[in-house]
């Protein structure tokens, strides 16, 4: 075997649970990129009463260990509440696995974090969130680290694609160190509405490229 | 290992040939005398005819004016090393100045950035999308102070022949020294020492079914390249140490047992493998050129795959590969070669490298397209990636 991994890392590998998407989510979230080696886009169903995960679906892009991982974090999160399905740890999911290579680690985190996400996801569309902090620019950064460089694989803030940011009366205002007909731009700019239109005090995103003439 | 296994990992090492292995046995348990030892016994004398025979072999396989110019080293790795840290010691307090690319093998790329933390100024050498090396730059950056010039014949993992001759054309033009290691195309790519004018040239055994721990470095007459082994006078009181005889006469052996018609064999192969692949499995690109390509190389990137996922998946199939995938090497970098070439680092992450020989088989080819489109088809079923593009 190319790289030791355990029987059940191969075997969720090789058969991989709750597969695909649901066309009628409640909350969606994507984590990393293909320029960053792995991808991970999970779907979310909640009972609105209960707040139980009913049905949960999830996509890869990625080596063993993250396909693995999606695989067994989606058996684990199933109906379970929201906030026991927030609770579960990469630790607990690689312990489930039967152990994972610690070069694995970051590629099998992602789907972790992206379950987090779409935990997150659904309590800002409904109104969940107790910490109601309000959205500042270092809250807005710090979501964008998430947003991933294609061309590099390392998010758009480390890289310097983000210029600056504002954010004003609910709108922010993302610069974007691109032109308009960059291949990625597309991408990014999806991206970045994907990580900050949730945000239960903002109004509207609007991410300006560097042809984009401003108002 | 079992004979239900499709290896088509060529390129990282290859099965030694049964003739290869017979030929060297009785230098193990009846002939092993050592070869330096010619003026005290009898024994030693024989041992020393057939290290100089074949040394004679793998001269005339180089198209070498002397069998002297053969001095057998451990393999690639050493040949390479020798060659950078013998000509830049010779070359000390007089001329400073390296030029590689940016794809040659890790042995050469290593030892150029450790003699650059020894002062030595080192010029890496843009290569183009197909990995062939920018002529111009090369040009423009032969100085006074360069000391050598070292590009390989053909890159590994891309397959990329280089246009050895013009390369060679341009440093000797400028009177420099000029090394290729030709590890990769020793028998298989044409390179004839009588008419290409290089100084210095890395072969190896063990990637044309020879012995593993057995190369060479050829030093064309008169190339001021510094003594690499000190602790006796063989192999030209260039290369201190036992002479490992079997391992020579293995590797004559094995140059011995290559052919025109298996070149033109493992072509016929590594076309088939090519056009099924991307015929038979859409959103798939060749990297590396069409033509002017290493015989037995296949390198190709699937869009929405990642590599290892692939790599593992056809090894369970017993299909064994490798990737230009960050998930699989251990620095997590994608590969530096198809970096170099401009890909993106989701083509990167997506390539697996095919390397064929001559013990594989049309059938072998054939089912490694089918095992491939469908580990190709599984994996993009479960990836987030291209669907909303069908």
């Amino acid at each position: 075997m190319p790289i030791p991994y355990s029987e059940k890392v191969i075997e969720h590998f090789k058969n991989p649970r709750n597969v695909g998407r649901l066309e009628d989510y409640d909350a969606k979230a994507t984590e990393g990129s293909p320029a960053c080696g792995d991808m991970v886009t999970l779907y979310l169903k909640v009972d609105e009463e209960t707040k139980t995960i009913k049905d949960i679906k999830f996509e890869s892009y990625g080596c063993a260990s993250n396909i693995a991982t999606g695989s067994i974090i989606t058996e684990l999160a199933k109906g379970k509440t929201l906030d026991e399905a927030r609770k579960i740890s990469w630790k607990a999911a690689a312990e489930e696995l039967g152990g994972l290579p610690a070069v694995k680690v970051h590629c099998s985190v992602l789907a972790v974090d992206t379950l987090r996400a779409a935990i997150r996801n659904y309590e800002e569309k409904h109104g969940l969130v107790e910490d109601r902090e309000p959205t500042t620019v270092e809250v807005v950064e710090k979501r964008l680290r998430h947003v991933m460089n294609p061309l590099t694989g390392l998010d758009i803030v480390k890289t310097h694609v983000v210029k600056k940011t504002d954010v004003n009366n609910g709108v922010i205002t993302v610069w974007v160190d691109l032109s308009r007909d960059h291949q990625f731009a597309n991408n990014i700019e999806q991206e970045i509405r994907e990580r900050l239109e949730p945000l239960w005090d903002v109004a509207e995103v609007r991410v300006i490229f560097n042809d984009d003439e401003e108002e | 290992m079992q004979n239900e296994i499709i290896y088509m990992d060529n390129a990282a090492t290859t099965r030694v040939d049964p003739a290869v292995v017979e030929a060297m046995l009785p230098f193990f348990t009846e002939k092993y005398a050592v070869a330096s030892s010619q003026f005290s016994h009898s024994p030693g004398i024989e041992v020393r005819e057939a290290l100089d025979a074949a040394r004679v072999t793998i001269a005339q396989a180089l198209g070498a004016a002397k069998p002297e110019e053969v001095i057998f080293t451990s393999g690639e790795t050493e040949s390479n090393n020798w060659a950078l840290k013998g000509m830049a010691r010779a070359f000390r307090g007089k001329k400073n100045h390296l030029i590689i690319s940016k794809i040659e093998s890790r042995s050469v790329l290593d030892t150029a950035q450790a003699l650059e933390k020894e002062g030595v100024r080192v010029t890496y050498l843009d290569v183009d999308g197909e990995g062939f090396v920018d002529l111009d730059q090369l040009r423009e950056s032969i100085t006074d102070d360069t000391f050598l010039v070292s590009i390989q014949h053909a890159n590994e993992e891309v397959g990329t022949i280089q246009d050895i001759d013009a390369i060679a054309a341009i440093v000797k033009e400028r009177g420099v020294a000029f090394h290729t290691d030709a590890s990769h195309t020793f028998t298989k790519v044409p390179l004839n020492l009588a008419e290409t004018p290089a100084d210095l040239v890395t072969i190896t055994a063990h990637l044309i079914h020879g012995p593993k721990g057995i190369g060479a470095l050829y030093v064309r007459e008169g190339t001021p390249i510094a003594k690499w082994m000190h602790g006796g006078f063989m192999e030209f009181n260039m290369r201190g140490g036992v002479e490992n005889v079997p391992g020579a006469v293995g590797f004559a052996k094995a140059v011995e047992m290559t052919s025109a018609t298996q070149v033109e064999y493992i072509s016929s192969l590594r076309d088939r493998l090519i056009d099924g692949l991307l015929a038979r499995i859409p959103k798939t690109e060749l990297n590396g050129p069409r033509y002017r390509r290493l015989p037995g190389n296949v390198n190709v990137s699937f869009h929405y795959a990642e590599g290892e996922s692939t790599l593992l998946h056809l090894d369970m199939m017993g299909i064994a590969v490798v990737t230009g995938s960050a998930c699989f090497s251990r620095s997590l970098e994608p590969s530096y070669v198809l970096m170099a070439m401009g890909k993106t680092h989701e083509l990167a992450h997506g390539s697996i490298r095919y390397s064929l020989s001559r013990y594989n088989t049309v059938e072998e080819v054939d089912r490694v397209i089918e095992a491939t489109a469908e580990v190709i088809e599984t994996l993009r079923r479960i990836s987030p990636l291209g669907k909303d593009e069908k």
